[in-house]
């Protein structure tokens, strides 16, 4: 099945999604101007710095067309300064959201620059082999809604999880070799377009 | 098991910062402007180049007191300024906790010889560069971002052109050098052979490359992304400009609609006068601070 996943280029690691994306077989776009959002059936919103983004989303109108890809059902996956943004609540600050997913969210989690890591994580929905975790001023899922299903932690803490159609991850997927999280969000996506076409 | 400072971790969080503008500030009311503007990070000065060019004399690393106070009001990532060489200066900024450090010609250099081991720090460098081999030469030291030196603080952008267009141009030579060349390519641009390879084989550098040094209005930032930088510094450009706010947005706004010459236009309406401009012909060779370091 051709599926075309777009993502959203403001700002951050959009070259290593589109990479990622490109290995999975799928059709990759960058998208940053509303007519481009009409087409897609997926879209990632990539780590970066989720004010610049949160901002620049409010400021060119973007973010209305990433919430009417979500209520149509689309797969949109965040990861990092994307998970933030995808977030209904972020911990002790006022900053501009898509309020989405029911998570609530800690910036800089784990510290600053000099506190960020790799880790190999055991993440169950991509089976058995353990998964090199990129976490960079990692933010963390501090509380979630019972529609949210908990995907992967690290040392204890919610650091991947899901609502319905809609995929986070604290982690950088997009700086590893390793395309397992990016397999599993294209699933996703056939998934929707199956029953899209189906009705 | 947890591993901290590995190169992907370092190089990672350039990558996070690309589209996008890094802004000079020297107190925390222009941190809260520049984030505000919606800049990625900021680098926490006592004096922006153009101030630093003006007073002349040894600059060094910024006060911590001015870097933990920007620190504190900033959610973005904070960087800071070490001489060229001095390893002690990065050490402190590492220990202040800053998230990256400009191993910098805006300040005076504290050795003329040795850049710093930037392998043995678990915080990430940039450096600057005017070619291929310079850049290639900083990276083989460990830096995880490369950024062009064009020359700070004058306002006038032709010399960031000068070497962002340098660094692509060996960057095509490059790739189209056949595998037996490559040995004589990398001695000759006095670069490491295994970076050589790998610029070959990606067709572009294995690190983040931004624009820095003259930066001053919105089509400046978009000239610099068309030539086919990965983002934007912008020193004394915000500061020293008639109205910083609106400076400091326009120019977040044209890095991200670098290619498309109808929204530059609206971007560029609405600011007041950019900062004066200095032509380079009017500074001695040795006061040019791309000159500093090799």
């Amino acid at each position: 099945m051709h599926l075309k996943i777009g993502v959203l280029c403001v700002q951050g690691a959009v070259r290593e999604h589109v990479i990622s994306l490109n290995r999975c077989g799928v059709e990759v776009v960058s998208v940053k101007r509303e007519e481009q959002f009409e087409d897609l059936d997926g879209l990632i919103i990539p780590g970066g710095e989720s004010t610049t983004i949160g901002k620049l989303l409010e400021r060119f109108g973007l973010g209305a067309c990433i919430i009417r890809m979500i209520s149509e059902g689309k797969p949109v996956y965040g990861t990092c300064a994307g998970m933030i943004l995808l977030a209904k609540r972020v911990e002790g600050r006022d900053q501009h959201l898509l309020e989405q997913m029911d998570i609530t969210v800690a910036r800089n989690a784990f510290g600053r620059q000099r506190e960020s890591f790799e880790i190999p994580l055991s993440i169950p929905c991509l089976g058995e082999e353990p998964y090199c975790a990129v976490f960079i001023r990692a933010p963390l899922i501090t509380e979630t809604g019972e529609n949210v299903e908990p995907l992967a932690y690290c040392n204890g803490e919610l650091v991947a999880a899901r609502q319905g159609n809609l995929l986070v991850s604290a982690f950088h997927p997009e700086l590893t070799d390793d395309i397992r999280m990016h397999r599993y969000f294209v699933g996703m996506v056939e998934n929707f377009k199956n029953k899209y076409s189906g009705c | 098991m947890v591993e901290q400072g590995t190169f992907r971790v370092k190089a990672g969080l350039a990558e996070m910062q690309k589209g996008g503008v890094i802004m000079d500030v020297t107190t925390p009311e222009q941190a809260k402007i520049a984030e505000e503007a919606g800049a990625v990070a900021v680098m926490a000065l006592e004096r922006v180049p153009a101030d630093i060019r003006a007073a002349g004399g040894v600059a060094r690393m910024a006060h911590p007191d001015i870097i933990t106070k920007i620190m504190d009001v900033s959610t973005i990532p904070v960087m800071a300024k070490a001489r060229i060489g001095h390893f002690v200066e990065a050490k402190i900024l590492e220990a202040l906790g800053v998230d990256y450090i400009d191993e910098s010609e805006v300040l005076t250099p504290a050795d003329e010889d040795f850049h710093i081991n930037k392998t043995e720090f678990t915080v990430p460098f940039v450096c600057g560069a005017r070619n291929l081999g310079e850049a290639l030469r900083r990276i083989g030291e460990g830096a995880a971002m490369i950024r062009t030196k064009g020359e700070p603080g004058t306002g006038n952008v032709v010399e960031a052109v000068r070497h962002i267009r340098m660094v692509m141009s060996e960057i095509r030579k490059l790739v189209n050098t056949p595998d037996d060349e490559l040995m004589t390519f990398a001695k000759n641009i006095a670069a490491p052979f295994e970076l050589v390879r790998e610029v070959k084989r990606l067709g572009r550098l294995p690190v983040v490359n931004f624009a820095a040094g003259g930066i001053a209005t919105p089509a400046d930032a978009a000239l610099m992304m068309q030539l086919g930088c990965d983002g934007i510094f912008v020193g004394s450009g915000i500061f020293k400009s008639k109205n910083p706010k609106a400076m400091a947005k326009a120019i977040v706004d044209a890095t991200l609609h670098y290619d498309d010459p109808k929204a530059l236009a609206e971007i560029s309406k609405g600011i007041d006068d950019a900062m004066p401009g200095l032509e380079i012909s009017t500074i001695g060779q040795g006061e040019r601070m791309q000159e500093r370091g090799w």
